[in-house]
């Protein structure tokens, strides 16, 4: 079944072509069933491979489709790897991107045909390069996925094309990806030119301790930075709030199934070498520890219900990368897959209140959503105590075993981490608080509108909720239940090699009960501190924030950072470049040949005037001329 | 006899023909002159021709009675081509003169505009 690998990404190719060159011809509801079943397609025949996978005893299959560049010394083959974590991101990507799709059906009524069609097919494509970023055998194909993604997030950011602040935001974003694709670009020139190979397997083999640590830190260095503008970590983070500029279940699928795990799945592709580069783990770690911290401050002063959102999975992909850093390679794939069912719950949830409220997005004006929209508050619910932490939601098994792996690594990565966790559970009530709880705020004519979304909406919702609650308990920690760790075992080959090298900590069971329960105890609180403050909010308490809040309200005026000292001196070079060198310089330059020429045309055509005897009178001097240099200067001619 | 005369009377003729075209400007003038130089040319390719053959002869032995007169075989191809150029130039200057009633020169600067 390993062999028929290449039909995953193959169904949403195929969607997007159909949908893509039909998307003036095909009707609504076939559009909307093309690219949800291809979706569906790839995700049974994901299925049917985890089945294979599961199997105990299996290794890699490496399934080879053709030579892609053959050239010297440089082989890259276009081939897929099929093996426990790749079959894991699959599950991943077709499923939760299936019911995005579904979702998208009844999210994106509104669109003409054409645009449907044409978001259906952007979405296909979206999908197809995840699914070649995580299948590729080797880092060039991983890359052809990773621009993939990249250039889709641009489309579907600027889906809505007319608006021109969305346009700058997929502008953004585009931008800021290339940054760190350069890096990560770099990253495997270095790795062909170490290893003489681009291939995962011919490169981890031939990466053993000892092996030359400044190169690994160097190349490891190099991909982590690619990672960061793809997962949106200090300093390329920016763009993955303005990315709200697209449509809901983009936001959903770019947070949940696609693009933003890109990096979390790169590092833990290639865990072998960053357990041999120590330095660079530090780095990754602290910078995660960073931008959780970071991203969940903010998130506790935004106001857009979307924003709030993307702050928190810039937060938690921040978790991910600490957890990598310390070489909780597991505990990060294992955050990676639930937060991916409560994010897009929480995301197309948040697109189902956006729908109702006729697209306000502004968490004041909203309130007492929970007896109007029953199924969508149930559900949010849900994925604000799974992205909380809660036990025994998705997100306290994933979070709880980044943490204490962080503990074992260091202490003050755990106390800084739950300060995070404790700022995740305040935003998440607070938004949940402002958005279903209290009254109502908005207009009359808004109040009026509010309605239950319709099924197509709804079911996804539900069985993301169920994901959300269930989803954990694959990987239970030890000190609860012994050998219940399913994922661990699950992708213990693929990180066998990092936890030989780097063997992970270990701590008492008594300890980590302690802690365990201890941040259960105060997330909970913070949980209801955050629920009960904002229960009774009204419009008039709203005032202009001072101090703290108003920094935070303006992200810590990193935005304003950034225009500062790199956008506005590149204008600068660049208006000076065009002002000054292109219109005096590269411009005077061309213009004053064209004019030294005419100029000099001009006086010489005064030599042609037609009487014969000058011509030949010019002739003889020439001559003449002629032959005084070759009189005097044999050597000359 | 020295070439030297011969070379100074191919000089003097060469000249008198170059003055003659710059000077004069009735086209058939300055065809003869053109002529004028050309022979002048010839002469100097027989002169030097059959000085190279004196010398030329002497080293090849009995086999060199035709050895270095390649220059005389130019003669030739410029005495051909030159009436072939007079044949050519004298009737472009019949048409001139149908056309103008004139063989001046200068009166054909028409091409200046």
């Amino acid at each position: 079944m390993s062999q028929l690998v290449y039909l995953v990404p193959m169904f949403p190719l195929i969607g997007f072509l159909i949908n893509g060159l039909g998307r003036n011809v095909l009707p609504k509801p076939l559009v909307g069933i093309i690219g949800s079943a291809a979706l569906l397609a790839s995700f049974v025949v994901s299925l049917l491979i985890f089945n294979e996978v599961r199997t105990p005893g299996f290794s890699a299959v490496t399934v080879n489709l053709f030579d892609f560049i053959h050239v010297g010394k440089l082989n890259v083959p276009f081939a897929f790897q099929v093996d426990q974590l790749s079959v894991l991101f699959l599950l991943i990507i077709t499923g939760v991107g299936f019911l995005i799709h579904v979702y998208s059906t009844s999210y994106m009524h509104d669109e003409s045909p054409s645009s449907y069609a044409r978001y259906f097919a952007y979405l296909n494509l979206f999908v197809f390069s995840m699914l070649l970023l995580v299948l590729g055998s080797n880092y060039v194909i991983m890359f052809i996925g990773w621009e993939g993604v990249g250039l889709c997030s641009y489309l579907l950011i600027g889906f809505w094309f007319k608006n021109a602040d969305y346009n700058y935001a997929a502008r953004k974003a585009f931008v800021m990806n290339r940054i760190g694709d350069l890096a990560f670009l770099i990253g495997i020139f270095w790795i062909f030119a170490q290893f003489g190979s681009v291939n995962y397997a011919d490169v981890f083999s031939q990466a053993r301790p000892g092996a030359s640590a400044h190169v690994l830190t160097g190349i490891t260095l190099l991909l982590f930075i690619g990672a960061t503008g793809k997962s949106a970590q200090i300093p390329l983070y920016t763009w993955l709030p303005d990315a709200m500029a697209g449509p809901t279940p983009v936001s959903a699928l770019i947070h949940a199934a696609t693009m933003v795990t890109a990096g979390i799945y790169m590092i833990a592709r290639s865990n072998v070498l960053y357990s041999l580069a120590p330095a660079t783990q530090g780095v990754i770690a602290v910078i995660g520890l960073c931008t959780a911290i970071l991203a969940a401050s903010i998130a506790i002063q935004q106001n857009d219900i979307k924003k709030v959102l993307a702050y928190s999975t810039v937060s938690q992909l921040g978790y991910m990368f600490l957890g990598l850093g310390v070489g909780a390679y597991t505990g990060a794939v294992f955050h990676v897959m639930t937060h991916a069912f409560f994010k897009a719950l929480l995301f197309l949830g948040a697109g189902s209140v956006i729908h109702a409220m006729g697209g306000e997005q502004d968490i004041r004006k909203m309130g007492g959503l929970r007896k109007f929209m029953p199924v969508t508050s149930i559900t949010f619910l849900i994925g604000c105590l799974a992205i909380a932490g809660i036990f025994p939601f998705a997100g306290f098994f994933s979070k709880d075993e980044i943490l204490s792996r962080a503990y074992a690594h260091n202490p003050v990565l755990y106390v800084i981490g739950i300060l995070g966790a404790l700022m995740t559970a305040f935003y998440m009530f607070r938004l949940y608080s402002l958005t279903f709880a209290g009254k109502f705020r908005g207009t009359h004519d808004q109040e009026h509108h509010l309605h239950e979304s319709p099924a197509a909406i709804t079911i996804p919702l539900i069985v993301l909720a169920v994901l959300s609650v269930v989803g954990g308990w694959v990987g239970i920690p030890e000190f609860m239940a012994p050998n219940a760790h399913v994922l661990s075992k699950f992708l213990e080959p693929v990180f066998a090699n990092s936890h030989v090298a780097a063997p992970p900590g270990e701590i008492a069971a008594s300890t980590e009960w302690a802690l365990t329960i201890g941040s259960l105890v105060l997330i909970i609180g913070f949980c209801t501190w955050g629920y009960m403050k904002f229960k009774n909010f009204t419009l008039a308490e709203v005032k202009e924030s001072t101090g703290l809040a108003k920094i935070l309200e303006n992200k810590w005026y990193v935005d304003e950072l950034y225009d500062a000292i790199i956008v506005k001196p590149i204008n600068w070079i660049a208006g000076f470049l065009n002002n000054v060198v292109e219109k005096l310089g590269i411009d005077g330059l061309v213009n004053g040949v064209g004019k030294l020429v005419q100029y000099g045309s001009r006086q010489i055509r005064l030599l042609q005037s037609g009487q014969v005897g000058i011509y030949v009178l010019l002739m003889v001097i020439g001559i003449v001329v002629l032959f005084v240099l070759q009189l005097f200067f044999p050597n000359l001619i | 006899m020295p070439i030297n005369y011969y070379i100074f009377l191919a000089v003097i003729l060469f000249c008198i023909g170059v003055v003659g075209v710059l000077t004069r400007r009735n086209a058939i003038i300055i065809f003869m002159c053109i002529e004028l130089m050309l022979n002048a040319v010839n002469l100097l390719l027989v002169a030097f021709s059959k000085a190279h053959h004196a010398v030329a002869a002497i080293n090849a032995g009995p086999a060199g009675t035709t050895a270095g007169t390649d220059g005389q075989m130019f003669v030739f191809f410029i005495m051909v081509v030159a009436a072939a150029e007079v044949s050519v130039g004298l009737a472009i200057i019949v048409m001139m003169y149908r056309n103008t009633h004139s063989v001046d020169v200068n009166f054909l600067n028409r091409l200046k505009h």
